[in-house]
């Protein structure tokens, strides 16, 4: 008697009547296309079967294991950020029209989220600048991949400048698309917290394809694109921009400062930190690159009566059809995590984006100022966004250590990407309390020095 | 709401709100005061305005235009769209495994460390690898992974400007050249046979001392089982190459074969088909990466190891081929895999490709005296038919596909496989019950005889979606991919 498992629909009456349909006697003649040589005949070594009840127990011991930051305070940023979800997040996303649905690849029957896409990549356009937004990618980090392959492949040049402010796994991330693609990547150093732009034009050639610069920067800090266009400005290299979208409701879009590509990740707006994944990269170009565009997009069209509605369009860019001319391998993306930051951006709307915006530019400087009254040094001396970093004197892994026995979670360790010992990325949101951030400062200092 | 047909951007009106920040307990800091003027916004973001009960509306009138698999039956040929179980998504919202950081220090994320770990053994156990990382986000990017890893592989055997091509062969996924040009290979493509599958004489005369490796599905697109692989693999490695496999339709050989014993030497797998994590309209996936054990140095890093009890990260792998995406992998994702494998058990797992092998053959035998049958043999988990009899009647496969939809059901993958004439690709999965397999049995049936009466009827479809037939063609021709006032 075989056991009945609750996703498994098949009786034995039912198993019956298909195999009589088909002519066979058992299941296992289905199977006589595998040669005995590569049939597995044990059975394969993974844990046994469990309850909901049981599941639901061990998952929990396992959840429990994790400090979360709703038990800590978290003031660790670094490129994912512990933000304000609204509810109507989850309960759109968890619509299981949306959830459990496949690439709208039969558009009559998929309206809603290619309308859905549709409208997330407006609202992308409207905060980035930019003309030509794709329907997602993987996360912030391979969208910018995506940009320095499609940079070097339109503009035929083989070096992509980088600046040292740009996150230390979007640089591994790059690498590693070099390394496909082989192109070579070259480093802009840094002048204090921000990308040193006397270096950069120097470095600015023949070959260059490129120049990507992130804003606000790794460490905070507010690159100043349009000094970085103008020193671009004898070079057909395009300026690539990795932005925090949440950013862009108070700074100027990148778009109207010159830049070629911008890219980044939705996290910021509507995505659980989830250890960091899934998350949601976007993607957006100027107008005349968007037939070298990864991935879906969404365009309008109308139907056979005149009515407006949805479609994947220019699909002739993608692998499906183009295969290895293809613009990029993408096929499945983070769709249903676009759509989540679209709900975001439609619930926090014109107000809220540029409400959240403020608060978290107040709480990061309440927490810097508050710092540095108690003597502790704030390193970065540019303006910055809502993260800083402050230097210690001891190591960033020992404060951060007692900082978790205090009941708070501790900034990020940079030292080793800004030059200096002991230094921690510190980030404070719209969701720390002016008492968490005292609370926290007070027992910073008691631990650092 | 019935005719509803509004973007959001229409319905916006000024000072409308649908959210609750906390309130600013701290100074106002005015970046205008140390930021140049050109880095502020010189334009207020003009997102939405509108109220939360106009947003649910908004986005509850959109769900009601699309089709998922609670909606009904998605027999989408290769996409394995099964069942995205319940209590997976609650596994995954747990505060334990969506509230954390990434970058917290190790010892304060130990059970997602563990978790990930056990689910790489499991992961080994299905491919029969001997290690696997979690990072990829999906299988065109597991693909990707894969292909690197082979590059470093020959490079490090001192064969990298040598062994420049990957054979594919022209039944293969559209990923498959795609992600070999963007990991830096020629691609060239191997015929198939009559009966479906590889033509080992193309393999022969295509394979050389130039041949960096072959990438393959098996069961392939046609959903046959390529019963040649331990030959091709032999070729393939006696001139130096490697075999890749791809996973996209590993749900017909759970606990029947492994990659590993076919003699494949990287593998990825799609969690969001075969280990049920749902489709999300296009994702998140997770493409999870396993290899033989010659090829563990190349694995992307960092990776999640145990250490006696405590489970640890480590990048100390001087000729990994570096880090594919940020952080993890896609974690939530694989929280849901990982949920699922328990479920289902080893026997479970048997099962579920044992059923869907049976579920492809049943409809293939109910819809055989309708259809062209391109092979003849038993298909594993997805057949495929040709729907080029109707061809007399002036009714293409796009029109059977669209006429599916007024059935409520989902349209089968189309025109694809390329090999195939007017190809419909279907795949039922284990989780559809007899009774909707003869639903959709009698639905093509009934489309047959349309196609004879009234052809119209499937021309002019699908007839009662939101949309009539979509003019992809204008579309494209002058995008409008932006909302305009």
């Amino acid at each position: 008697m075989t056991e009945q498992f609750s996703y498994l629909p098949d009786t034995e009456k039912d198993r019956q009547e298909m195999m009589e349909a088909i002519g066979i006697s058992s299941v296992e003649e289905l199977f006589s296309e595998i040669p005995e040589a590569v049939r597995l005949r044990e059975a394969i070594r993974v844990p046994d079967v469990m309850s909901e009840t049981e599941l639901m127990k061990q998952l929990k011991q396992l959840a429990e294991k994790n400090h979360t930051a709703e038990d800590y305070p978290i003031f660790l940023g670094a490129g994912v950020y512990d933000h304000y979800i609204p509810s109507v997040v989850d309960a759109v996303t968890s619509r299981s029209e949306f959830l459990t649905a496949y690439t709208p690849y039969q558009p009559e029957a998929s309206q809603g989220e290619l309308q859905a896409l549709f409208e997330f990549q407006s609202m992308i356009c409207e905060l980035t600048g930019m003309d030509v937004s794709n329907s997602s990618l993987y996360d912030g980090f391979t969208s910018l991949g995506e940009a320095c392959n499609l940079a070097t492949s339109t503009t035929k040049k083989t070096t992509v400048l980088v600046s040292s402010a740009i996150h230390p796994q979007a640089r591994e991330v790059l690498q590693t698309y070099a390394y496909g693609m082989e192109y070579t990547i070259e480093d802009v150093a840094l002048k204090g917290e921000i990308t040193d732009v006397d270096q950069l034009m120097g470095q600015i050639g023949e070959d260059t394809a490129a120049v990507v610069v992130q804003y606000p920067n790794f460490f905070g800090g507010i690159e100043d694109l349009k000094t970085i266009k103008e020193a671009m400005s004898e070079s057909k290299a395009m300026l690539i921009v990795m932005a925090n979208p949440l950013a862009l409701g108070l700074l100027e879009a990148p778009g109207k400062l010159g830049a070629d590509i911008v890219v980044g990740d939705m996290q910021p707006l509507g995505l659980p930190m989830s250890y960091g994944g899934p998350h949601c990269g976007y993607f957006t170009v100027k107008k005349k690159h968007i037939r070298k565009v990864p991935s879906r997009i969404v365009g309008q069209a109308t139907d056979a009566e005149g009515k407006r509605g949805f479609v994947m369009t220019l699909q002739t860019r993608e692998q499906h059809i183009r295969r290895e001319k293809a613009t990029s391998n993408m096929s499945s993306n983070q769709a249903l995590n676009a759509l989540a930051s679209a709900v975001c951006m439609s619930a926090l709307g014109k107000q809220g984006i540029q409400e959240m915006a403020q608060q978290n530019v107040n709480k990061s400087h309440y927490l810097a100022k508050r710092l540095s009254e108690k003597g502790l040094k704030v390193v970065n001396k540019t303006p910055f966004f809502h993260e800083f970093v402050v230097k210690l004197d001891k190591p960033v892994d020992d404060v951060n250590e007692a900082l978790l026995q205090e009941g708070f979670i501790g900034g990020y360790d940079v030292s080793k990407w800004i030059g200096q010992d002991n230094c921690m990325l510190l980030c404070a949101t719209e969701k720390r309390t002016k008492a968490e951030m005292d609370a926290f400062v007070e027992r910073l200092e008691a631990v650092s020095k | 709401m019935k005719n509803y047909n509004s973007l959001i951007f229409e319905i916006s009106q000024p000072g409308r709100t649908a959210y609750s920040l906390p309130k600013n307990d701290v100074d106002t800091v005015e970046l205008n005061e140390e930021l140049p003027s050109h880095l502020l916004r010189s334009e207020e973001p003009e997102l939405p305005e509108i109220s939360e009960l106009q947003l649910m509306r908004h986005y509850t009138a959109l769900s009601n235009k699309n089709f998922g698999v609670e909606t009904g039956f998605y027999p989408l040929g290769s996409c394995t769209m099964k069942y995205n179980p319940k209590r997976n998504e609650v596994a995954a919202k747990m505060s334990g495994f969506s509230a954390i950081h990434p970058l917290q220090p190790t010892n304060t994320t130990q059970g997602a460390l563990q978790l990930m770990y056990e689910l790489q053994e499991d992961l080994k156990e299905v491919t029969g690898m001997d290690a696997m990382t979690l990072q990829p986000a999906a299988g065109a990017q597991g693909e990707w992974t894969g292909l690197l890893i082979l590059k470093a592989y020959h490079a490090k055997n001192g064969e990298g400007e040598q062994r420049k091509k990957i054979l594919i062969p022209d039944s293969a996924h559209g990923t498959n050249p795609a992600s070999a040009v963007v990991a830096g290979f020629d691609v060239v493509e191997i015929k198939s046979n009559e009966r479906g599958t590889v033509d080992i004489e193309a393999l022969k005369a295509a394979v050389g001392d130039d041949t960096a490796g072959l990438m393959l599905t098996n069961p392939n697109t046609l959903g046959l089982f390529e019963k040649d692989i331990a030959e091709m693999a032999e070729i393939i490695h006696d001139a130096g190459g490697l075999l890749y496999y791809d996973g996209a339709n590993a749900n017909a050989i759970l606990g029947k074969s492994t990659p590993g014993m076919m003699g494949f030497d990287v593998v990825h797998l799609n969690l969001h088909k075969t280990f049920s994590t749902p489709h999300g309209g296009g994702g998140p996936g997770s493409g999870p990466v396993g290899v033989k054990l010659h090829l563990e140095p190349f694995l992307p890093v960092p990776r999640v190891e145990k250490e006696g009890d405590r489970y640890v990260v480590s990048s100390d792998y001087p000729d990994a081929i570096g880090r594919v995406k940020g952080y993890w992998g896609n974690f939530g994702v694989n929280v849901r895999a990982y949920s699922y494998i328990r479920t289902m058990g080893p026997e479970g797992l048997k099962q579920v490709s044992e059923s869907a092998v049976l579920h492809a053959n049943y409809l293939k035998s109910r819809l055989e005296p309708y259809f062209k049958t391109p092979y003849p043999q038993y298909c594993m988990h997805e057949f495929v038919l040709s729907g080029s009899n109707l061809k007399k009647h002036d009714v293409r496969t796009l029109d059977i596909a669209k006429r599916l939809l007024d059935f409520g059901i989902y349209a089968p993958t189309v025109y694809f496989p390329l090999i195939v004439e007017e190809a419909l690709m279907i795949e039922p999965t284990e989780t559809e019950p007899k009774e909707m397999l003869d639903e959709f049995a009698d639905a093509m049936i009934q489309i047959v005889k349309e196609a004879e009466e009234s052809p119209e009827l499937l021309r002019e479809a699908p007839h009662d979606k939101s949309v009539r037939r979509m003019d992809e063609v204008t579309a494209s021709r002058k995008p409008v991919v932006v909302y305009q006032k």
